[in-house]
């Protein structure tokens, strides 16, 4: 099969399969590039990661990016894209087209009633494994009170408290450097 | 120009999402619920349902669903998607090129450490901007959300038990 096609399907099974957005994504991922198509290796697998981690955007998108363009070039970073992308833009575009006349359904207006908590829930669950794992100290945790109270009470863009942020470690980085680039 | 609009303010969330899907969703809420008001935030919290219970990332969920319903269009939702993946092209493939020198960068390295606990403030902030009279209009949905939030977190259920758990006691209830 053509190398395109191959890239293509391998990347829409991906996306069409894995439920629960992009960390579930992973080992998905790494069992169709790395062990069943051998189109990189475990190492560079977790580079590509890492790196993939470290940069904007999203995730999934990022490492099939990165897949494509090692096998294929720009193009073959098209085609791994398009097919992550791809299952759940169809699938979501069906939904938008029927969801604004169900919204309005008497059942469907219940059903969400006990979704939306939970939604709430969902998000803010990871917080606690999450700020352990960041090694908050006593200053470093000043970071995120003073973020949230930032994006919630004086609704500043969170665009800039992710800039202030990057500056704030680069800063710190220098100072650590003795003032020395 | 709503296209514009969508494609400036798709590829700005694309540009500047750290952290994974539930830091992108208080960017997505800032510019879309509260600078543009494209919707409000409970149909918000439906995307957000809906992106967890359907397979793919929540950041290309919310662009093509918000693309289509704030241009009625598939063009328009094309063009959310699109632009949001867009950062990621340029971003990626310059850092392919560059790759030996990126992975071994300590100023990269420096400004991810910064970035790192704000993502934690972005994620906190998303859930708070969600509680609103809406999303909670009585006790019943603060026990709907503590339910939800032990089993998440004392559980490790998964998300989609979560949400369909929650949207049968919802029909029940409401």
């Amino acid at each position: 099969m053509n190398q395109y096609l191959q890239i293509f399907f391998s990347f829409a099974k991906i996306g069409s399969f894995t439920i629960g957005g992009g960390y579930a994504m992973i080992p998905l991922i790494k069992t169709e590039v790395v062990d069943k198509h051998k189109w990189v290796t475990d190492n560079e697998f977790l580079d590509f990661l890492a790196i993939s981690q470290s940069a904007p955007g999203i995730l999934a998108i990022n490492i099939s990016i990165f897949i494509g363009e090692k096998l294929k070039g720009t193009k073959g970073s098209i085609v791994a894209a398009l097919g992550t992308a791809l299952p759940s833009f169809i699938m979501i575009l069906i939904i938008a087209l029927f969801f604004q006349s169900f919204r309005d359904n008497r059942v469907v207006i219940s059903i969400f009633s006990g979704i939306r908590p939970a939604v709430v829930a969902l998000i803010a669950a990871p917080l606690i494994s999450l700020s352990k794992g960041t090694n908050l100290n006593r200053y470093t945790s000043l970071i995120p009170i003073i973020s949230v109270l930032l994006i919630v009470f004086l609704d500043i863009s969170p665009i800039w408290i992710i800039i202030a942020g990057a500056l704030l470690g680069l800063f710190h980085y220098y100072l650590s450097k003795g003032g020395k680039i | 120009m709503i296209y514009l609009n969508l494609f400036i303010t798709f590829f700005k969330i694309g540009l500047f999402t750290f952290g994974g899907g539930y830091a992108m969703i208080s960017l997505i809420q800032n510019e879309i619920v509260v600078n543009h008001q494209w919707i409000d935030a409970s149909e918000f919290t439906d995307i957000i349902a809906l992106s967890q219970m359907t397979p793919g990332p929540i950041g290309i969920n919310s662009a093509t669903y918000i693309g289509y319903t704030v241009t009625g269009s598939v063009f328009g939702s094309a063009l959310a998607t699109f632009a949001v993946c867009l950062p990621s092209f340029i971003i990626i493939l310059l850092i392919a090129f560059l790759y030996k020198q990126f992975k071994e960068n300590r100023w990269t390295e420096a400004a991810l450490r910064g970035i790192k606990p704000v993502v934690i403030g972005l994620i906190a902030s998303a859930a708070i901007l969600l509680v609103t009279p809406e999303n909670f209009p009585d006790w019943k949905s603060w026990v709907i959300f503590a339910g939800a939030f032990a089993a998440t977190w004392w559980g490790k259920q998964n998300p989609i038990k979560v949400i369909i758990a929650a949207g049968i006691l919802g029909y029940i209830l409401y």
